[in-house]
């Protein structure tokens, strides 16, 4: 049986993969359906799947602010809030962003490179 | 009483502009970086207690001979309604803005705490859903970027240190190996503490030189230490040509720019060198690099001692001038 967070990623791929929203049941038949991504054995984390689990997963992803549902349908639909790319620039924006207030959330191998700076950095490695 | 409150402000005016100004000029805090960082807490922990301190020793002189006598007695004013007619004008005032600096510190601090923690659960959820675990253990794991990034997101026991498949293709074996030991050694020495209470200390009192300086000097300091550690089982030149792939394929690059659709945030970056704002890091990639280059030795023992000294004294002078009546006239 896959962890909440196992299944919030498979759920989160199936959003992203799918062009569009999708009911619980179609989620869950989904994820009893696929594969596993290493050994290719079938439905590593869908088999035996309870709707239920899949709305707890769902109602999780929605109050991280990650999915959001259809109100006029029922079954509600669900659909992702933005793609995946959008949320990869999200976390870049915050690793690359020099804004101070940021500084204290994450420590970079490299901060922000100036022009000038790279200069300095040719000149010094040049020399050896 | 007179004379200690005197005192205090002085110490806090040098403690505010003139000594961090020297300090972040220094050579030597390259040398002994850990000796540094200690000074800077200690600068920052007496200029905060000097500057509150002065202000409540002044507001309190006319009604106790110690600090302790004269909290007793403000707060049989506070609380049991004694007349104040003791204090003037500007007692009252020193005394409200002792108070209300006290809090804000306090304040900002918390609220600094709320904000980077928030900040970097969202991170965290993120990431586990995007980024795939590394084969390098269970603290690390790999984004799906094709530039090349490094960083580690502190979290207790979920610490966990992110790189970029970008920087996997772009760095050899020991190279990656170098990068990881710098971003774990971030993580072991607790480097986010320092960066939380300068983050909040520069937050609370932005105007004030030493707040700046404060937090640029630490976050090229903790970055040397880190260096330090890798240094330690992996070689200088390994160190160097990570740092250098990863400088100059760097996000400030115009593609990652695109790629990510921020313009204007590095742009502001390479024009203006030396700006204000998102320049905390500004200098020292150069300087960690140089510092590798060409290695000076760490300070001498006494040296070092002398530092260590006036950590103390920093720290000590305040607090005994505070607590201990009668010091100073």
């Amino acid at each position: 049986m896959a962890s909440l967070g196992e299944l919030e990623r498979a759920v989160m791929d199936l959003l992203w993969a799918g062009q569009e929203a999708a009911t619980a049941n179609t989620l869950r038949d989904l994820l009893a359906q696929s594969t596993h991504p290493q050994d290719g054995t079938a439905g590593h984390v869908g088999k035996d799947l309870a709707v239920t689990t899949v709305l707890t997963v769902l109602s999780r992803l929605e109050r991280k602010g990650l999915v959001e549902r259809e109100r006029g349908t029922r079954p509600h639909r669900y659909q992702a809030v933005s793609s995946r790319a959008d949320h990869t620039a999200e976390l870049m924006h915050e690793v690359l962003g020099s804004a101070p207030d940021r500084e204290a959330v994450l420590a970079r191998f490299i901060g922000s490179v100036t022009d000038n700076e790279a200069e300095t950095l040719r000149k010094l490695l040049g020399r050896n | 009483m007179f004379w200690t409150s005197y005192f205090l402000a002085v110490l806090a005016i040098a403690l505010a502009w003139p000594v961090p100004i020297l300090l972040s000029r220094a050579q030597w805090p390259a040398r002994s970086p850990f000796t540094a960082m200690l000074l800077w807490q200690a600068i920052a922990l007496a200029g905060g207690l000097s500057m509150i301190g002065a202000m409540l020793v002044y507001g309190l002189e006319p009604i106790g001979d110690s600090l302790l006598s004269g909290l007793r007695a403000l707060a049989g004013m506070v609380f049991n309604n004694a007349p104040t007619t003791d204090l003037g004008f500007w007692h009252i005032f020193a005394l409200s803005a002792a108070a209300l600096l006290t809090a804000h510190l306090v304040f900002t601090l918390l609220l600094t705490y709320y904000k980077i923690q928030r900040q970097r659960r969202r991170h965290r959820e993120l990431l586990d859903l995007l980024a795939s675990p590394s084969s390098d253990g269970p603290g690390t794991m790999v984004l799906n970027v094709d530039s090349p990034v490094a960083y580690c997101l502190p979290g207790g026991a979920r610490s966990v240190t992110v790189l970029s498949d970008g920087l996997m293709a772009a760095l050899e074996p020991d190279e990656l190996r170098a990068v990881l030991i710098h971003e774990n050694a971030h993580l072991s020495q607790r480097h986010h503490l320092l960066l939380w209470a300068f983050a909040a200390w520069r937050q609370a009192l932005p105007w004030l030189p030493t707040t700046r300086l404060a937090q640029e000097s630490v976050n090229s300091l903790i970055e040397m230490l880190a260096d330090d550690v890798a240094l330690k089982t992996e070689s200088k030149a390994t160190l160097i040509k990570a740092i250098a792939i990863v400088a100059s394929g760097s996000p400030a690059t115009p593609a990652a720019r695109l790629a990510f659709g921020e313009p204007g945030l590095s742009d502001v970056d390479s024009s203006q060198p030396g700006a204000t704002g998102g320049t905390g890091s500004a200098g020292t990639t150069a300087s960690r690099v140089s510092r590798l280059l060409s290695p000076r030795p760490p300070l001498s023992e006494p040296l070092r001692a002398v530092v260590l000294a006036c950590c103390v004294l920093l720290l000590a002078v305040p607090t005994a001038l505070l607590l201990v009546p009668g010091l100073l006239g």
